[in-house]
């Protein structure tokens, strides 16, 4: 059996069952590499599920840094009975599978290219603690600790991670430590230690941090000015609206009054979380709520009267997988197409894409401050993947500069100045009308209705003072394809450009697609020039690029090539000049994937 | 006549009230319902409970969602902004709005089709939420701009006006409300406006959301023989609990009627609420007397209107939440905004 050395590049999956308490031993695990200096990411595959049932995580550990799913697995930690069979099937060639040997494993279950390392987890806890909970927790922090030797990962990086963690509770520290002590000391006597598979303290973490997008989106929005939120439950979006109240109550919470100065609200369905947020917009706060497809869904009708009332609102869409209720704990870009016409009639949405956590953080501010530029709702179209996973980012730098851009509001001073108060005209001739807010002053009094109106913004059935108001809602859509974020290009830095490909995505695919170009340069695949959309209504930019290839491929996960619809359409691009890659199994797509895909289509291309 | 614009001009010897302002100022634009709609009436009497509060018009918010009555904000309040919502789902438009700007006063004017069917949920939460407002059912029992459908309210056997009989036994907003906790309860009628001005400055007046439900027949589709829901089964069988006046903490009106005969309470903002119980073994503030009050009526196929049930000293949303007093809305960047050193300290615990 050959082994390839792997110093700080492979992948380790720990299987477990969701419930019994992994989620702690595994985070220590990740924090202990990226404290010592090497660029990590955990993703997390969860069920739908409180306990009992299968459970992932799979840190990927890159010294040169790539975030995404490289699609292999080098260690498997295999501490499910009922999924050992496929997480053996799972492990590469050459790899290792650490399990729990208490109890004997089924000797059908062997792979000759597989090195299996038995730990009595179980037996040793049962044996060193008393109650039943800590037997089944420390089986956990155990395999933590051989996984120290395994690997050689360093044991004071560990000691201070928890104490840092049970500052507060001694006495779950001593346990903690001798449950690591107890996987450890059985590795070194038992295996050799460390595998090939091993760690190495490195300088590239520092200036970065470990966090997932769902928090930094949660607490770009409190750095936003958001007021205002209302939501309800839902997989995956729940533990955004939780971390911004949480933020709010460590900084927001008036030193002097004691009082709040925010507002979360929990609403009874997804219709009334946009209806409080369409009430508190139209009365002058920054207000936000969290959902994912099946609460778009459900918000679609309110999004139309915010389209067409001009409302501004913004909305978080962590997509999960769809369609109906599909698997809430997997990723997908399944909703751009939703999102980007949610409503009936011709009602169209500005959708911002973010990355990664970082992007999460500043998008919030873009996204409030385009909602009240352009007085509409915008949806923020993050994922499972970056919402819920553990993403190293380097760190949010905030611009103490910044002041929240509220848009066109006529305050009293100016409606005293003025000799009447029309809501919908377009005064400065960018198809954005001023608005005023209640309890200001009566002349800026006004009726908000999703029933035709005219440009004065009075009630009408007159055909042609209704297409002037639709016809301006056009226009303000061209305005705001210049006012969103353009989107980015990477040019290939090897060699001549090449006319012939290009790639093209959105969102959390970045990470895997910055994967794959390098592997495919370093394989003399092709050179690929990248362009990152980060808006819909689509930029300039984003045409001009594309035009200036013969083929490009688009990248997404969803099965309907959603991305790719909305480009033909909207941009008029001839579809055949789009190549669909698409990744939809709910699993973050991989850099391997793209690889694949790419290759393929090369070879196909220069066959014909 | 809706197309007649209303002229500005107003007679110069109409009473002012505190503010200076007349009962011109609190008109809205003209109504577009079918003449003698009940919706009127009530139009009117909102202008004259927001005129003798003396109320500024552009400090109210006026909030609606689909169907007769939902239109009628429009006609009412011009100085004020109104929001014409999505059917059945005012409540939460209402909701948000009250978290932004505490500070306004909140008038909701919905229909028993938008708030008891399509909007029964939005309806419930926000009464649950107690949020500080007024809440209007425009109680017809018929779905009128689609022509006559029975709504929720139809009581079982009610007739349309075709003939066929309602099967289906109604809700009752107002025990409803009740048994949802809701802190401020009354029935009107909009043939009797006398008593529905004061019980609308009242609900005004009420801190949390006070559901005023008011028999309000549509002419057009349910104002005939077999309608339980007609001007004249209304008047036939209205049974009224309380006459029910307001005064604010500056006036003395007791001095009217009889002492003794008047229950007074005190609102939050001084404001008193006096109490003419017209059936002498009705309280008011006793919420499982007036539970069975109403059903002992109901069951005799009387509607018992008045004030039905008030908590004076509830709990709205913001005290709940503990909201600053400042509406969030008008908060300052700098109390919002927690800058580069707080950032620093969060990122500290992420490594």
């Amino acid at each position: 059996m050959t082994t390839a050395n792997k110093l700080n590049d492979f992948v380790i999956k720990l299987a477990n069952v969701n419930g019994s308490g992994s989620a702690s031993a595994n985070g220590l695990l990740m924090k202990s590499i990226f404290r010592m200096g090497i660029p990590v990411t955990g993703k997390n595959f969860f069920p739908s599920n409180i306990q009992g049932l299968p459970t992932w995580y799979e840190i990927r550990i890159s010294k040169d840094g790539f975030l995404c799913r490289s699609g292999k697995v080098d260690l498997m930690v295999a501490m499910n009975a009922e999924t050992y069979d496929a997480d053996l099937a799972e492990v590469n060639s050459g790899g290792f599978l650490l399990y729990d040997s208490t109890w004997p494993r089924n000797n059908l279950l062997q792979r000759n290219d597989v090195t299996i390392l038995g730990v009595p987890l179980s037996g040793m806890c049962n044996e060193a603690f008393e109650s039943a909970r800590a037997k089944v927790l420390m089986k956990n922090v155990a395999y933590v600790g051989a996984l120290v030797a395994l690997l050689d990962i360093d044991m004071a990086v560990v000691e201070t991670l928890l104490q840092e963690t049970f500052s507060s509770k001694p006495q779950l520290m001593d346990a903690n430590m001798q449950a690591i002590s107890m996987g450890y000391d059985f590795a070194c006597d038992h295996f050799r230690c460390p595998l090939p598979l091993r760690l190495e303290p490195m300088n590239k973490t520092a200036g970065h941090v470990l966090v997932d997008g769902n928090t930094t989106a949660g607490l770009g929005a409190v750095y936003a000015g958001a007021t205002v939120v209302s939501w309800y439950p839902i997989t995956p979006s729940t533990s955004l609206i939780d971390a911004f109240s949480i933020f709010c109550q460590q900084l927001r919470v008036d030193p002097d009054t004691q009082k709040n100065n925010y507002c979360v609200i929990q609403a009874e369905d997804e219709l009334s979380a946009i209806g409080m947020v369409l009430g508190a917009n139209w009365n002058g706060a920054r207000a936000f709520t969290a959902t994912s497809g099946p609460g778009l869904s459900l918000m679609s009708e309110f999004l139309g009267l915010a389209y067409y009332a001009e409302i501004p609102a913004v909305l978080y869409d962590v997509q999960r997988v769809s369609p109906s209720t599909g698997m809430p704990t997997r990723t997908q870009q399944c909703d751009i197409l939703s999102a980007a016409y949610a409503s009936h009639g011709d009602t169209k949405h500005v959708l911002l894409f973010p990355a990664d956590p970082l992007d999460c953080f500043h998008m919030s501010q873009i996204a409030f401050d385009l909602a009240e530029q352009l007085q509409t709702p915008v949806i923020v179209l993050t994922d499972l993947d970056i919402g819920m996973n553990d993403w190293m980012i380097p760190e949010i730098k905030w611009d103490e500069t910044y002041v929240p851009n509220r848009g066109k509001v006529y305050n009293a001073e100016d409606l005293k100045h003025m000799d009447a108060f029309y809501r919908y005209l377009d005064v400065d001739g960018d198809a954005i009308p001023w608005r005023s807010l209640p309890g200001v002053d009566p002349k800026g009094a006004y009726f908000v209705r999703g029933s035709g109106h005219n440009k004065h913004g009075g009630y009408t059935e007159n055909s042609d003072e209704y297409r002037e108001v639709v016809d301006r809602l056009r226009r303000k859509f061209d305005t705001a394809a210049s006012l969103v974020p353009a989107p980015i290009v990477s040019r290939s830095k090897k060699g001549a450009p090449d006319y012939r490909w290009a790639l093209l995505s959105i969102g959390s695919c970045d990470a895997a697609i910055r994967e794959a170009r390098h592997q495919l340069e370093h394989a003399n695949v092709a050179n690929l020039d990248y362009l990152r959309i980060l808006a819909f209504p689509f930029h300039n930019d984003v045409f001009e690029f594309i035009r200036q290839y013969d083929q490009v491929f688009v990248v997404e996960q969803n099965r309907d090539a959603q991305l790719r619809q909305l480009l033909s359409v909207e941009l008029n691009i001839d579809p055949s000049r789009l190549i669909p890659m698409l990744s939809y199994d709910g699993m973050p797509v991989s850099s391997d994937f793209i690889v694949e895909a790419v290759t393929r289509q090369i070879m196909r291309g220069q066959a014909a | 006549m809706s197309f007649i614009k209303k002229p500005k001009i107003s007679h110069p010897d109409l009473p002012k009230n505190k503010i200076g302002l007349t009962i011109r100022d609190y008109e809205g634009a003209m109504s577009t319902l079918c003449a003698g709609c009940g919706h009127d009436s009530i139009s009117t009497a909102i202008m004259q409970a927001y005129f003798e509060l003396a109320l500024q018009p552009h400090r109210v918010a006026k909030v609606s969602g689909i169907g007769c009555s939902s239109k009628t904000p429009t006609y009412f309040l011009g100085g004020a902004h109104g929001f014409n919502s999505v059917h059945g789902r005012m409540p939460s438009i209402a909701t948000g709005a009250n978290a932004a700007n505490r500070e306004l006063q909140y008038i909701g004017v919905s229909g028993d089709g938008d708030s008891l069917s399509i909007g029964l949920g939005q309806f419930a939460h926000a009464i649950r939420r107690n949020v500080d407002m007024m809440y209007l059912i425009e109680n017809n029992g018929v779905y009128g701009l689609t022509k006559g459908q029975f709504s929720a309210s139809a009581d079982k056997g009610s007739t349309a006006k075709k003939g066929n009989a309602n099967p289906y036994t109604p809700i009752d907003p107002v025990l409803l409300a009740i048994s949802l906790g809701c802190t401020f309860v009354a029935r009107g009628f909009s043939g009797d406006k006398e008593h529905l001005v004061p019980l609308i400055k009242s609900a005004i007046t009420h801190k949390g959301f006070a559901l005023l439900d008011i028999i309000s027949p549509c002419v057009t589709f349910n104002d005939h023989e077999g309608s339980t829901k007609s001007y004249a089964h209304t008047r036939a069988h209205m049974r009224e609990t309380v006459y029910a006046d307001f005064t604010d903490h500056h006036e003395e009106i007791l001095t009217q009627v009889e002492p003794g005969k008047f229950k007074e309470i005190k609102m939050h903002d001084g404001g008193i609420v006096g109490f003419k119980r017209v059936d002498k073994t009705f309280d008011p503030t006793d919420r499982i007397a007036a539970i069975s009050y109403i059903e002992e009526h109901r069951a005799k196929g009387e509607v018992v209107t008045g004030l039905l049930y008030l908590e004076p000293a509830s709990s709205e949303m913001h005290a709940v939440l503990g909201s600053s007093e400042q509406a969030m809305a008008d908060l300052p960047y700098e109390k919002l905004i927690p800058g580069k050193d707080a950032l620093a300290r969060i990122q500290a615990r992420w490594r």
